[in-house]
């Protein structure tokens, strides 16, 4: 049983969770991932690790109310067990010998982008971030993110909190602009990475996405995860989330993640915590 | 006098066309009177050629009289003096090809029901006694185990009735490995069998630590440096799916027997009430043709498809699964398309399975296994309409500890290196089940698993000295 030690709600969707995992925290690196169950009914969900505190032994996850799952989740609180929580799994990102990288971040994506920014401002990389949002209502982690860069931009598709636009618009006119980056990391919204990946393309910047593929195990022992990266099958948790935006087969992936769509939203409906319908 | 009947005292079954509708055990076990019964067709014969067919040498003839007599409680005690987990043997064992395919009584008829009166024996155990495992004294030594399947609780077992301290780390939420996301529940019941069986052990005073993946969370080297093992038992099976790599195996709907039946079995899947969800379809196919290939097929026919085709190259008589597991799939209406290989997985506009192209084959020469090849037939292709497709063909040890061990060393299919005492490259690591052979069976993994129990005692006793 894993105890969930703190909790904040970052926007009216979007909650911060510490949880203590000694173990998880101590190895744990930017890019890995966690798998959690609510209780003995519930199924694995995977979650991107957002930060860990090691002298504390806490592990640090942001999610999005989506599913039955995290609706279930955000409903804990602090003190609360949940039955499981599994890592740290996937590869961590290789953020070695960059020089200037613009690190992207798309709604719920920024929490995973974040930890990625830490990593390499902390390896003394000159470090871009642009976090985008669908509105203002939801912008999330705007101090945290200021700590760890160079530059800090963030963009509202309808223009009521920083700058209008998408993320790909920004970073086009940070490159236009001479902006030479040797790397882009791009977290969001299946289209929104396939777009940066589209942008960064004809310059040849190396673009590195993290994929979000249904999961069961989390430890390559199903394939549920499968991705085409280059034309090769490639499972998701152990040879990546992190793949090269360039090879990846981004409607492959879309289509494979709406499988289970009907079941998904008759599910959603109903929280066997509370027993009723959320 | 012995009972001279030639036959076996058939057990109880459901009926196939109940059966396949629910996911309750399809053997039910023999009654009392039936276990006498079949217990007094044993010999006890001087040689006891039976025992040396058990890879884990369970006292056959000797639990068996007790059985006869009627004293179930003592038989109980000899079938666990030397195997920890008699309630899943007596299921899943191929006992054809071990004890009973050396038993006297087979020569002539058929041989004695070692398998099923082992297992009356752990039932009846389980369901009368309440009596706790006796704790034995600690001997002080600290053994960790990597994976919680049939091998490592096997070692676990013994080690643990030596004496020694044993943690298994366990990957998944659930300890028992392909017990309890493999094998599905009409074959071998989870909370009634497994589950209980492994309390047994933690009677025995194994300490069991799930949700940790060995290799991430922690290593080999942290065992022994940090956290004071004396040696490591690497029991992680062989859990990594192979593809066909042929088109088409990116469709929705395609699925490695390991997704499926872990949706399923350690899921619970096919139960109200629990969240993981799995598709529901009329038609399927199932490529393979193994024991698990049979566990899916029987599998997605309680899941409700009306049509479930096993599509194998081969023909009958080379099947690798089990000669019963095949009759019970083919009694519960699964239809066998042998000769049959699968060319491409075809798909409609969403991206979801329609249907499995295939070629027929035809046998040619023996090749290096001693199998006839199957050779395609120019110009046979055909398509099976399906709407979902299961890949059963076998899988790979999982990289995972090798690669984060320095000095472990595998061979070119990614198994470990280790001798016949069960030692890897590596000192004071051992390693035995599917992560040294490959996928085999689970009584062979809890036979590596004892063996290898054997040489850490004497491993870590010899370094004191």
């Amino acid at each position: 049983m894993f105890q969930i030690v703190k909790k904040e709600q970052l926007n009216s969707a979007v909650t911060r969770m510490e949880v203590e995992a000694p173990f998880i925290a101590k190895k744990a690196k930017a890019g890995q991932f966690i798998i959690f169950r609510i209780d003995s009914h519930g199924e694995r969900v995977p979650l991107t690790i957002a930060d860990t505190d090691a002298q504390r032994g806490t592990v640090t996850i942001i999610f999005q109310a989506v599913g039955r799952s995290t609706k279930m989740l955000a409903q804990m609180n602090e003190g609360d067990f949940l039955a499981d929580f599994v890592g740290p799994l996937g590869k961590a990102t290789e953020l070695e010998g960059y020089k200037r990288a613009c690190v992207i971040g798309g709604g719920v994506g920024n929490a995973i982008a974040y930890p990625s920014a830490k990593a390499l401002y902390n390896m003394d990389c000159e470090v871009d971030v642009i976090a985008g949002f669908r509105s203002k209502d939801i912008v999330i982690l705007e101090d945290d993110f200021k700590k760890v860069c160079n530059h800090l931009y963030i963009t509202t598709d309808d223009g009521t909190y920083g700058e209008k636009g998408f993320v790909t618009n920004k970073l086009q006119e940070l490159i236009d602009a001479g902006n030479q980056y040797d790397l882009v990391i791009a977290i969001g919204p299946i289209p929104m990475m396939k777009f940066v990946s589209k942008v960064t393309e004809p310059y040849g910047i190396k673009t590195l996405v993290s994929l979000n593929p249904i999961m069961i195990d989390g430890t390559g022992m199903c394939g549920g995860c499968r991705v085409s990266v280059g034309g090769e099958i490639k499972f998701a948790c152990v040879d990546g989330p992190d793949f090269d935006g360039h090879l990846v087969d981004y409607d492959e992936l879309m289509k494979r993640n709406t499988f289970y769509k009907e079941q998904e939203r008759h599910d959603a409906e109903h929280c066997r915590l509370l027993n009723q319908t959320v | 006098m012995p009972n001279m009947a030639p036959k076996k005292v058939p057990m109880p079954e459901q009926e196939p066309d109940v059966r396949n509708h629910n996911f309750e055990e399809v053997a039910q076990g023999y009654t009392e009177k039936m276990a006498v019964e079949e217990a007094t067709r044993c010999l006890n014969c001087k040689n006891k050629p039976c025992v040396s067919g058990c890879p884990v040498n369970v006292r056959i003839p000797e639990f068996i009289a007790k059985v006869a007599e009627g004293n179930f409680a003592e038989a109980y005690k000899i079938v666990t003096s030397t195997n920890a987990l008699p309630a899943i043997c007596g299921r899943v064992c191929p006992q054809e090809n071990q004890c009973e395919g050396k038993c006297v009584r087979g020569i002539k008829g058929e041989p004695v029901a070692i398998g099923r009166l082992e297992r009356f024996v752990a039932d009846w155990y389980m369901a009368n006694c309440t009596e706790k495992a006796k704790r034995p004294q600690s001997n002080g030594h600290k053994v960790a185990i990597i994976g919680a399947g049939p091998a490592g609780l096997s070692c676990a077992g013994s080690l643990a009735q030596k004496g020694f301290e044993v943690t298994i780390f366990e990957a998944f939420h659930t300890a028992g490995g392909v017990l309890v996301y493999g094998i599905p529940e009409f074959r071998l019941p989870k909370e009634k069998v497994v589950a209980k069986e492994i309390e047994k052990l933690k009677e025995l005073g194994v300490n069991i630590m799930t949700d940790m993946v060995m290799g991430k969370v922690l290593s080999i080297d942290e065992l022994f440096d940090e956290m004071g093992f004396e040696a490591v038992f690497v029991g992680t099976g062989a859990g990594l799916p192979n593809f066909m790599k042929i088109p088409g195996e990116d469709l929705l709907g395609v699925y490695s027997a390991n997704e499926y039946l872990t949706r399923i079995n350690l899921m619970k899947a096919y139960q109200e009430g629990y969240d993981t969800p799995i598709s529901h379809c009329d038609d399927i196919a199932v490529v393979g043709g193994g024991n698990v290939a049979m566990d899916a097929a029987r599998c997605a026919k309680r899941m409700g498809a009306k049509n479930v085709y096993i599509v194998y190259r081969r023909s009958m008589d080379e099947l690798p699964a089990r000669a019963e597991e095949v009759h019970h799939a083919m009694e519960e209406g699964i239809e066998f398309r042998l000769l049959t290989n699968p060319v491409q997985i075809l798909g409609d506009e969403n991206g979801v399975v329609r249907a499995i192209e295939c070629v027929k084959m035809e046998l040619g020469e023996p090749d290096a296994s001693g199998r006839r090849r199957p050779v395609p037939v120019e110009g046979s292709n055909f398509e099976i309409p399906v709407e979902s497709v299961i890949m059963s063909i076998g899988t790979s040890p999982n990289p995972l500890i090798r690669s984060t061990t320095p000095g472990l060393e595998a061979n070119r299919h990614g198994c470990l290196v280790a001798d016949d005492h069960a030692a890897t490259t590596r000192e004071g690591v051992f390693a035995g089940g599917d992560a040294v052979t490959g996928a085999a069976t689970v009584i062979l993994a809890m036979g590596a698993g004892k063996t290898a129990a054997e040489s850490i005692e004497q491993y870590i006793l010899s370094k004191q000295n």
